[in-house]
């Protein structure tokens, strides 16, 4: 296939991906604000902080409110990041790509942005968040329902689920490391209530939390957490299942091209490091040292792929 | 002009339908009138879902809008189709032998039937082009001919489009949309297919690759982009033959052959169906400034080495000057009389011509010699004083950048509006196929409505809109 169509498969599921991680990520701090909060503005705060928007949302407003927050991620058109912006993006992506897509992955694609283009024409108010931001996530569950149900198993689907792991595996580490410190003011408030409601919301903004109360037996606490979104191969949203779906696919890819992949090696380096861990050894190495090493690795084998398989020339 | 009276009606006569309507007629008298403006929405959303729009060109740079399609099919009958599809094959074969001359040996000029002015001051002649005939001696690989219809058996060519005709891709979504709409009427009146094309484009292609090619040709489309109106077109027709579709970057020189890139390095590329035109094809030979094409291209076609469809240079044929000397081209090379019609055409440069013309302004159209898709034209009767007075002196200015022709009774084919059948101006696109073997032409085409009423302007850039085309198995 062409270099630019593997490329492009593999930013269309990646702004699809970071559309989706980003109505988890407002959803997690609309639910907090609305549920306990003293002090909401500091709650949607580190949602900026956590999409890592904080520089271009402080150029445009002055305020954390939920209006000012959810306007800047959902709807900016200057933001590249907002839903609108990467759902703009995919769709021009797979446009370009549309001789590799099959018609309903592609009808798809075509309705979710033309749904959320009319659904985010307008600001939107309080009341209709909880169902905008469930049409974000609905839409997009819809193109890969559709791309798992009918694209053929070959390079084009490695290249797509390659995306989206790359870009899951990003969004999941960078909430990990925000909340973590940006959210902890001491090391002495760990294992306080305010602690455990700050990991909840963790949990939320990857739409952990159902799972991770089936999954493990202790309750909320830092180290379960920490342990269930970074090294619990069976949450489809952790680092370890990322890891392996990158090392999967891209041994899929080597497999059909015959040949040494660069990629692929530093993949398989990035799956064994989170294998042979434990939750014990990350915390007393630092946690925010494993995991900005991890962003590093993610974004290093991004790069590789892009230029192993000559997205661009 | 804003009555249709007069005007030949395919699907009615004064005396009753006419047969090839025969059937539809019964089965559309059956119908529920609400119903089936319940399927136009519906056809309406399954465009729009399945993006198969055209982008506007001034317009906001994401506006992409739907060709309004009509439900009511424009039927031919066999024996219509036969004389069409004979005229347009005897017309694809002389425009070929056309260009394979006039980048030759030039006879047609010598014998003084075509003057060498018209080709001389050219732009869409390429002095690249001289002395080289394309692999298999193909220029035109992909011709859609515009007939107009006026009477029962009066069929008349408007324009010879040989370089890079669009619609194909309607043409085919159309019947696509009609077999879901609508299958019960497909069972019961025989329509000819129309699905083979994306597999004869793909053949014929391939049986143009050139001499050098090894193994089965590696066929690409090259397309400018998202951006270019026709991207739709250039896509579907790539995902349907099955093969790539590619943008000038992706492609590069390597060891004398082009190359694309994939993620397994540079494959060699053996036909180029390109849908960029000839300016824009080669910055090295041609416009320096353009980022579309394949730097050195030509010299790679004119060692062999490549097939590009349609050939740079194939423009000079569907000059509109050049229009009207095609039944006399016709003739040269084929020995035979032109089977379709041309319609009366003045050369203004002909100072007789212009004389009439500008006497006559109000009566005609005027169209410029390079203009497509109904830009730059006067229709006169239905300009303003205004807007003629303009137009004369644009041609005063520069005679030989227009022709014109009388109006014609354009044929009308009833649309479906909510009050019923309205009878509406179209005209007819067939696609032709031309390889070094054989010319395929796809039973039909493409039908382009106006759907102003009284409006004679089909094209789409102007608001027309699209139906299904049926030719019937005899």
């Amino acid at each position: 296939m062409l270099g630019k169509t593997a490329g492009g498969l593999f930013w269309m599921f990646r702004g699809l991906e970071r559309a989706e991680n980003t109505a988890r990520l407002i959803e997690a701090g609309f639910r907090i604000a609305l549920t306990r909060s003293m002090d909401p503005a500091s709650d949607w705060r580190s949602i900026i902080v956590t999409a890592a928007q904080k520089p271009g949302f402080d150029a445009k407003h002055s305020e954390y409110t939920s209006q000012n927050v959810s306007d800047y991620l959902l709807r900016d058109p200057t933001n590249p990041s907002s839903v609108l912006s990467v759902i703009k993006a995919a769709r021009d992506n797979a446009r370009l790509v549309r001789t590799a897509l099959t018609t309903e992955v592609w009808v798809a694609v075509n309705e979710t942005w033309m749904a959320l283009t009319e659904m985010l024409r307008e600001p939107i108010s309080e009341a209709e968040l909880p169902a905008t931001l469930e049409a974000i996530r609905h839409q997009s569950a819809l193109v890969r329902g559709a791309m798992h149900g009918t694209m053929l198993r070959n390079d084009c689907y490695n290249f797509c689920r390659l995306g989206t792991f790359i870009e899951r595996a990003d969004s999941t580490a960078r909430i990990i490391d925000v909340k973590y410190h940006a959210l902890l003011p001491s090391p002495s408030l760990v294992g306080s209530k305010l602690d455990n409601v700050q990991w909840e919301m963790i949990l939320r903004s990857v739409s952990a939390h159902q799972s991770y109360r089936h999954a493990v037996e202790e309750d909320f606490n830092a180290v379960g957490i920490a342990q269930f979104l970074l090294l619990d191969g069976r949450f489809p949203r952790s680092l370890a299942f990322c890891a392996r779906g990158i090392t999967a696919n891209l041994a899929a890819l080597c497999e059909s091209e015959g040949e040494h992949s660069d990629s692929l090696s530093a993949a398989w380096a990035f799956q064994s490091r989170l294998q042979d861990r434990d939750i014990g050894s990350i915390f007393e190495d630092g946690l925010h040292e494993f995991i900005s090493q991890t962003i590093i690795d993610v974004a290093d084998i991004g790069a590789r792929i892009e230029q192993q398989y000559r997205f661009i020339s | 002009m804003t009555t249709t009276d007069g005007f030949f009606d395919e699907m009615c006569r004064a005396d009753g339908v006419r047969p090839p309507y025969d059937r539809y007629q019964k089965w559309f008298e059956a119908q529920d009138v609400a119903r089936l403006a319940q399927k136009t929405k519906e056809a309406e959303r399954f465009f729009r879902r399945t993006g198969i729009t055209f982008n506007v060109y001034g317009q906001d740079d994401a506006e992409e809008r739907l060709i309004p399609f009509d439900l009511v099919p424009r039927i031919l009958s066999g024996q219509e189709w036969n004389l069409l599809s004979r005229g347009v094959e005897q017309r694809v074969r002389a425009v070929n032998a056309f260009l394979h001359d006039i980048y030759n040996r030039q006879e047609i000029l010598r014998a003084g039937i075509v003057p060498v002015s018209l080709i001389a001051q050219n732009d869409a002649f390429l002095p690249q082009m001289i002395d080289f005939a394309p692999p298999g001696g193909v220029y035109t690989h992909i011709v859609g001919t515009d007939i107009v219809r006026t009477g029962e058996n009066e069929f008349f060519v408007l324009e010879d489009n040989a370089r890079t005709p669009s619609g194909v891709s309607y043409m085919l979504e159309n019947r696509e949309t009609m077999l879901q709409m609508f299958p019960q009427l497909f069972s019961q009146i025989k329509v000819q297919r129309v699905s083979d094309y994306p597999k004869n484009l793909r053949a014929s292609l391939e049986a143009s690759a050139p001499p050098n090619c090894e193994g089965r040709p590696f066929v690409v489309v090259l397309t400018p982009g998202i951006h270019n109106s026709a991207y739709y077109e250039h896509s579907f027709l790539a995902d349907q033959m099955g093969v790539e579709l590619v943008e000038g970057h992706d492609l590069r020189i390597i060891d004398g052959r082009i190359k694309v890139r994939t993620t397994r390095g540079y494959r060699t590329v053996d036909v180029i169906y390109r849908r960029v035109d000839d300016a824009f094809l080669d910055p090295l030979s041609f416009n320096p400034q353009s980022l579309l094409g394949v730097p050195g291209i030509m010299d790679i076609y004119r060692a062999g080495n490549i097939t590009i469809a349609n050939a740079p240079g194939t423009g000079v044929a569907d000059d509109k000057a050049i229009y009207s000397y095609m039944p006399d081209i016709v003739e040269f090379y084929t020995g035979e009389k032109a089977i379709l019609k041309n319609v009366e055409t003045y050369r203004c440069s002909e100072p007789d011509s212009l004389k009439y013309v500008l006497d006559n302004l109000g009566d005609l159209v005027v169209k410029e010699v390079h203009g497509s898709g109904g830009y730059g034209m006067l229709v006169g009767p239905a300009a303003s004083k205004a807007e003629i007075a303009t137009f004369r002196e644009k041609l005063q200015a520069n005679p030989s950048n227009y022709i014109a022709q009388p109006t014609l009774s354009l044929s009308t084919v009833p649309i479906f509006t909510e009050s019923g059948l309205a009878p509406r101006h179209v005209d007819l696109r067939p696609f032709a196929l031309v390889s070094p073997k054989e010319v395929n032409i796809t039973p039909g085409g493409l039908t382009r409505v106006a759907l102003t009423e009284g409006s004679l302007v089909v094209n789409s850039s102007q608001g027309g809109g699209t139906k299904d085309t049926w030719v019937l198995e005899s």
